[in-house]
Order: C-alpha cells, then sequence, then structure tokens
C-alpha cells in the first residue's frame, strides 16, 4: 500500500472505527458501492468487516484506509477513471 | 528450540497489531515457540515497529521464522498468491478487529483471533465473523493471556 503516500488525498475523516467510516460513507454520499475485504481500490487493498462501503462523488473516490496503530481513514482522492470502474461494478 | 518443522509443515500466520500494548510481542514469542514445537511453520506479518520488536528480541531467530509487512501479507492472500492453514490475529483495537474480519474473508485459514489490552471485552463484541476467540485482559502481564492461550492450545492438530 506504499502508494498511497504518493496519492493526492484528502483525508475526510481520521483515527475513526470501521463502523464510523462505513456509516459516514452511507449517510454523507448518495452515490456508493459496498466490497468485501481485500478488494482492491487504486493499489490498496481494503481492509474492514464485510460489506466495505466506498463512496463516488463525481470524479471522486472515497475509501477506508486501516493502520493498526492509527484507526481507520477516510481517503477522499480524485480519479475519474477509478470512479468509473467502480460506478461499472454497481450492480 | 530443537529442530525446525519440515517444509511440508502446516503454515500458521500470526497478525500482529500496533505494538503499543506490551504483552503482544511476549505472547507472539511464545505462540510461535508453541507452533513451531508442534510443527507447524509460524511467519509473523506485522507493521515496521511490530515486527522489529520481534527481530531486535530473537537476532539469531531461535523462534522467528519468515517475517512479512502486513500489507503485503494481505495483498498476497487476496490476489490469492499465498495461503495459509491457521491464522492468529492480535487484538486490542478497533484495526485489530477490522484485519481480523478481512482475514477471516479473504483467507482459507482457520481463525484465531487473540484479545487483550485493557478493554478487551469491547472488542470481543465486535467479532461477529467465524473464529475461535482468546481473550483476556492483559496489558503488562501476559500470564493471563498465556492461561487463556494454553486452554484453547491452537498449535493442537
Amino acid at each position: 500500500m506504499g502508494c498511497v503516500e504518493s496519492m493526492n488525498y484528502e483525508i475526510v475523516l481520521r483515527d475513526a472505527t470501521f463502523k464510523e467510516s462505513r456509516d459516514y460513507i452511507k449517510s454523507n454520499f448518495k452515490e456508493f458501492i459496498d466490497v468485501q475485504p481485500g478488494f482492491k481500490v487504486f493499489d490498496v487493498h481494503v481492509i474492514g468487516l464485510p460489506p466495505i462501503a466506498i463512496g463516488l462523488d463525481g470524479d471522486f473516490v472515497v475509501f477506508p484506509y486501516t493502520k493498526p496503530c492509527h484507526g481507520t481513514f477516510l481517503l477522499r482522492v480524485e480519479d475519474g477513471e477509478e470512479a468509473a470502474r467502480l460506478r461499472s461494478l454497481k450492480k | 528450540m530443537t529442530g525446525e518443522p519440515p517444509a511440508s509443515a502446516e503454515t500458521a500466520l500470526l497478525v500482529l497489531g500496533c505494538p503499543q500494548v506490551p504483552v503482544q510481542t511476549s505472547i507472539a514469542l511464545y505462540l510461535i515457540n508453541r507452533l513451531k514445537q508442534a510443527g507447524l511453520k509460524p511467519v509473523v506479518a506485522g507493521n515496521k515497529a511490530a515486527n522489529t520488536l520481534l527481530v531486535v528480541a530473537d537476532p539469531d531467530r531461535h523462534y522467528l521464522m519468515e517475517v512479512m509487512d502486513l500489507d503485503r501479507a494481505v495483498a498476497q492472500i487476496s490476489d490469492k498468491k499465498r495461503d495459509f492453514d491457521r491464522c492468529f490475529v492480535f487484538i486490542h483495537n478497533d484495526a485489530g478487529v477490522s484485519y481480523a474480519a478481512t482475514m477471516g474473508a479473504i483467507s482459507n485459514a482457520k481463525l484465531y483471533v487473540i484479545i487483550y489490552g485493557e478493554h478487551y471485552e469491547e472488542q470481543v463484541k465486535k467479532i461477529e465473523f467465524p473464529c475461535t476467540i482468546i481473550a483476556a485482559k492483559a496489558v503488562h502481564n501476559p500470564l493471563p493471556l498465556k492461561k487463556a492461550i494454553d486452554e484453547v492450545k491452537p498449535w493442537a492438530v
């Protein structure tokens, strides 16, 4: 997951619990997809209790990023291609 | 330690949490020893700090075998490049529960969660996925957690 450091990301939530991050996405984004743990967003395998919510807001992707010592962060990254790929996975 | 497990031995992944609670390193070494004595091959996956605590404590690798980066372990298992027979996830915070749920979803390993810390009961309540729970209130003194592990004997065939 080294690539997170090289992304131009904005931290939406920090040091949250996994549940707080899922609730935040579901209550703040009209558009989201549910994925399973290990699903790859950019080059990040997402961690969490299934289902894991990933928010979509135009060209922005909002996803949880968990670190053992700092809990779960919600990161917001602008990438039209990745947002389109994730949209295409919606049923 | 007497002898190394054979190359064909069952494998056990130890997923370490944040090392801020002292008992983790002690219990990890204890479990590694027990697993090796039972003929299993333990592999440790943690962040840099958690791994370094173990590596520095065992410079001649009497206990440790393979030690890998936690993110790399998640990537390899998610991508179906590697899996393990048993998986032990160390938990004392919410992130630990997230890693355990992830291992339960991506791996075919038999899953054990080792829960400790001052507020271990809060984390126990969050476990809603199939696994064997080993839990004790343990922060500085590893003996309550060692006792809980000994009762389960997760190294047994």
